[in-house]
């Protein structure tokens, strides 16, 4: 009745988050465009192309992604063979005792006519399955609290994944153990299967099960003489071994019994097997339950998302289907950090202590993104700086064992961020190379916009001059004294102080040479960048547009009589601005 | 033979695969043997105007790795071998940046001494195979072909740190190009910057410097444009392409990898080559080639750029 009510409960939350997370799919949204759509069209542009695609050639494609890519994880193998084994383990084991095991009712009972699980080969197979899952969860301490994997990131979710599993498992085998070394247990099969005539009959039939099977009796102790377990087997051929193989099979529970040896008479008169049926039972449920709002919800999306990238594509899939495809892929990641360990980038994070630049950390944020959570300025500035950090150089892409399109879903998350408004400076760098190309796709207002937000940002911070204006009475322009000392990242940035102002490095400058009227398209030229840092004039050296349309092409540094290393400067000013334009960013987001 | 750590950088593994898979190509057949390091990271350049130590950082690592294994990396980029110049500059003059930089890198267990060698992919083949070596291999070499070789900035520039060529009137890739049997013009605005640097920032001028110096090598004479760089190749290729279909360029000069160019003198596969994954098609090119020089002879005169005229219509159908 417990039991009914507790399994029905645990089945109607499982069902109602699934239903939820599915609907969130169709719901939510973090691709381009994809506000406009109506939640109908959603659902029916996914249904037609799923339609579509059951209907076609395509579906051998599906067959084969989903013997190969979800059955057999060939994306993990590839990537690694330790944590092939590992989730092969949890999952091949868990699996399989779902359903010889919590599902045996229905599954090997209706097969096996003679089914009973304490008869082999389910009895032996329990303990195997059980014990693989055991070692994929040991393995996955390993991993994740032993190896130290530069940059893999543990967070509460794994931990409770961990946790919840090892706790199924490890409950199922104490509980088996402790049945077997139970007394009580033991009368009540006797009471039930056995026919025993007096009682040294039953005597002997316990001795051997003492001996043999690991039951720890209050009353037949050990040693017996061979006479009574000669007896005892007898017995037992008789009447238990119909319906049970021998204990050692269940190498699992028996070791386990072996464990509680001592204390099992106290157990079992605190009647420990009930006890930990309890906690098994409620392990599995509170599991059951949960699956839906855990990372173990990947169990479900995680291959939908391995073949519907199996058979999708950009610019021929509808992008109403693509929106749906992108949600459920936040919910098929697994943050096993595979993309995190070979990101181009990842490195970076030692000196820029963002955590989304690593993309198993964006996903998490965009996760909080796309649930539609009110975020504050300053986490979607991270987000944003996170997400464009990235080469585009498509390995995450590439490695994602559940075949997440993530190279996809940055460039979709980037331009929903930037149309949000907060400045981005990492646009004005090569890092924009990929958004220049993808330009078609961004449409022309959507993609101006952010590259002239960027800009302000920075004119707002120093004093921009254009053009020179000529009957105008010009203040004089503040002075930093320290700013000169704080020019000194790398040595070369230095060399602006032996500048004489020959303009060599300006008239060297491809960039000055295309306009012109360079001063009102660039502000300040080289030389007289040069200048302004050896003054000391930090407003006008930062306000110059110079800076960001300076290709890095080294004809200034290369040709200066000097030596003065113009690019190089041109740099650290770069690298002065967007850090001053951060911590400025982050004092505007602290008083507000 | 000598063996090379390759470093493909972040590009050319997702935007032009056939840079690689022609890179690979010759120098199997240059007996150049390349070993693949996975654990390689971003060359840093993107990140230098942002974060100066983030770009040492990533570079570092990457020259750490290579140290490790004591092998020279060799870079197909431009502007990988130039970052990874620079980085190796900077850790071997800068004993406190290599002291913190070392910090970190100790998280991982590596270590940069400051030993490593950074090649690129022209200076491997100029200087460990060598111009004579080249030409004995080649078995179709080209006849009546110009070409307007591109040396991009990256290589040449700062030139006290990656000590390439003279930075002032460079050689190497035009004897390069000229081992091919192709004559290697000479062009203004050679040694100037492709404009990719500034591609997705200020396209406008990031377009007219391309142009310009596509007008440039056209001018010149040159029937094709020879990069080694994937940077320059997107910006001469991809981009020039996209143009063209909006009808904004009338008479492109094809651009293509010297990996390439070398390669069909090689007789290697032409599926190696990929000179199918060029946006502005290429094929027109094989037409130069010594052995079908006889039946391009046999034509009337005007029919000279036959090949090339016909990759600019077919590139215009597919775009």
């Amino acid at each position: 009745m417990f039991f009914s009510i507790a399994a029905y409960l645990a089945l109607a939350i499982f069902t109602a988050g699934l239903l939820y997370k599915i609907f969130t799919w169709f719901r939510s949204s973090i691709s381009i465009g994809s506000s406009e759509i109506p939640l109908w069209e959603r659902v029916l542009s996914t249904l037609r192309g799923i339609l579509l695609t059951l209907f076609s050639v395509k579906i051998f494609t599906l067959l084969k992604v989903f013997i190969l890519d979800v059955v057999l994880n060939r994306r993990i193998l590839r990537e690694d063979a330790l944590r092939w084994l590992m989730h092969m383990s949890i999952y091949g084991g868990f699996v399989l005792l779902v359903v010889m095991h919590a599902l045996g009712r229905y599954t090997s009972a209706a097969l096996f006519a003679n089914y009973a699980s304490t008869i082999n080969p389910f009895f032996f197979l329990r303990d195997l399955f059980g014990a693989l899952v055991l070692v994929g969860v040991v393995i996955a301490i390993y991993r994740r609290f032993i190896m130290k994997i530069p940059r893999l990131m543990t967070r509460r979710m794994d931990i409770y994944a961990i946790v919840l599993v090892a706790a199924i498992i490890c409950s199922g085998i104490l509980l088996e153990g402790a049945k077997m070394a139970s007394s009580t247990v033991y009368q009540q099969m006797v009471e039930d299967y056995a026919s025993l005539s007096d009682p040294t009959e039953a005597r002997a039939l316990e001795a051997y099960w003492v001996q043999e099977f690991g039951v720890v009796s209050p009353e037949v102790k050990g040693p017996f003489d061979a006479g009574t377990i000669a007896r005892g087997k007898e017995l037992h051929n008789m009447n238990c071994a119909q319906c049970h193989s021998k204990a050692p099979w269940a190498f699992a529970g028996y070791g386990a019994a072996r464990v509680i040896r001592p204390f099992a008479v106290g157990m079992d008169k605190l009647n420990a097997p009930g006890l930990l049926w309890y906690i098994h039972v409620f392990a599995c449920l509170i599991g059951l339950a949960y699956l839906p709002f855990s990372k173990m919800f990947h169990i479900i999306a995680s291959p939908l998302s391995l073949l519907a990238n199996a058979v999708m594509e950009q610019g021929k899939s509808a992008p109403a289907a693509i929106a749906t495809r992108q949600m459920m892929e936040l919910d098929a990641c697994t943050h096993c950090g595979t993309c995190t360990m070979c990101c181009s980038v990842a490195a970076a994070l030692e000196e820029i202590p963002n955590i989304n630049i690593l993309p198993s950390e964006k996903i998490v944020s965009i996760k909080a993104l796309a649930s539609g959570r009110e975020l504050t300025t300053k986490e979607l500035k991270a987000i944003q700086e996170g997400v464009y950090l990235c080469t585009n150089c498509y390995r995450c892409t590439v490695v994602c064992p559940v075949g997440i399109n993530l190279q996809e879903l940055w460039f979709h998350v980037r331009e929903v961020l930037l149309q949000k408004g907060l400045p981005e400076l990492s646009l004005l760098s090569p890092l924009s190379f990929y958004r220049g190309l993808m330009r078609e796709e961004i449409g022309h207002r959507d993609y101006q916009r952010p590259l002239l937000k960027a800009r302000k940002a920075i004119a707002d911070k120093g004093d921009v001059q254009k053009g020179t204006p000529k009957a105008q009475v010009l203040p004089l322009p503040r002075r930093d004294g320290e700013f000169k000392g704080r020019l000194s990242l790398s040595a070369q940035a230095s060399t602006f102080s032996v500048c004489f102002g020959c303009q060599t490095c300006t008239n060297a400058c491809p960039v000055v040479a295309y306009y012109d009227n360079p001063q009102e398209h660039l502000g300040l030229l080289p030389h007289q960048i040069m200048h302004a840092c050896a003054l000391g004039i930090r407003g006008l050296a930062f306000g110059s547009n110079m800076l960001w349309d300076c290709l890095t092409c080294y004809q200034c540094q290369e040709q200066c009589p000097q030596g003065v290393c113009v690019t190089d400067v041109l740099y650290e000013l770069k690298n002065c601005i967007v850090a001053s334009v951060g911590e400025q960013a982050a004092r505007a987001v602290r008083t507000r | 033979m000598k063996q090379f750590a390759l470093f493909l950088g972040c590009t050319i593994p997702a935007r032009l695969t056939h840079y690689e898979s022609a890179s690979r190509a010759v120098l199997e057949a240059l007996d150049v043997s390349v070993v693949d390091i996975k654990a390689f990271n971003c060359c840093g350049y993107p990140l230098r105007n942002i974060d100066f130590k983030a770009f040492v950082q990533l570079s570092a690592r990457n020259l750490a790795l290579t140290e490790q294994q004591g092998l020279p990396i060799m870079a197909l980029c431009q502007c990988c071998f130039g970052s990874l110049k620079k980085a190796h500059h900077l850790l071997k003059e800068d004993g406190s940046l290599r002291k913190e930089v070392n910090a970190v890198l100790a998280k991982e267990g590596l270590h940069y001494g400051g030993g490593a060698e950074v090649r690129h992919l022209l200076q491997v083949l100029y200087h460990e195979v060598g111009i004579k070596a080249i030409k004995k291999r080649i078995t179709r070499p080209f006849a009546g072909l110009t070409i307007a070789a591109h040396y991009g900035c990256h290589v040449l520039r700062p030139s006290t740190i990656v000590q390439f060529d003279d930075p002032v009137s460079p050689t190497l890739f035009d004897e390069l190009v000229g081992a091919t049997g192709a004559v290697s013009v000479t062009w203004q605005r050679r040694l100037e910057c492709c404009g990719a640097p500034l591609r997705g920032v200020n396209d406008e001028l990031s377009t007219a410097l391309a142009k310009k110096k596509l007008e440039a090598g056209k001018g010149a004479g040159a029937a094709y444009l020879c990069v080694a760089c994937p940077f320059c190749q997107i910006q001469f290729d991809t981009v020039q392409g996209g143009t063209l279909s909006r009808g904004e360029k009338d008479h492109p000069l094809p651009s293509l990898l010297y990996p390439q160019l070398l390669g069909l003198c090689l007789g290697i596969d032409k599926k190696a080559l990929g000179l199918e994954a060029n946006q502005v098609l290429i094929q027109g090119i094989e037409g130069f080639l010594a052995q079908g020089r006889k039946r391009r002879e046999a034509s009337p005169p005007e029919d000279r750029g036959e090949g090339r005229q016909q990759g600019v219509q077919r590139s215009r159908g597919e775009v």
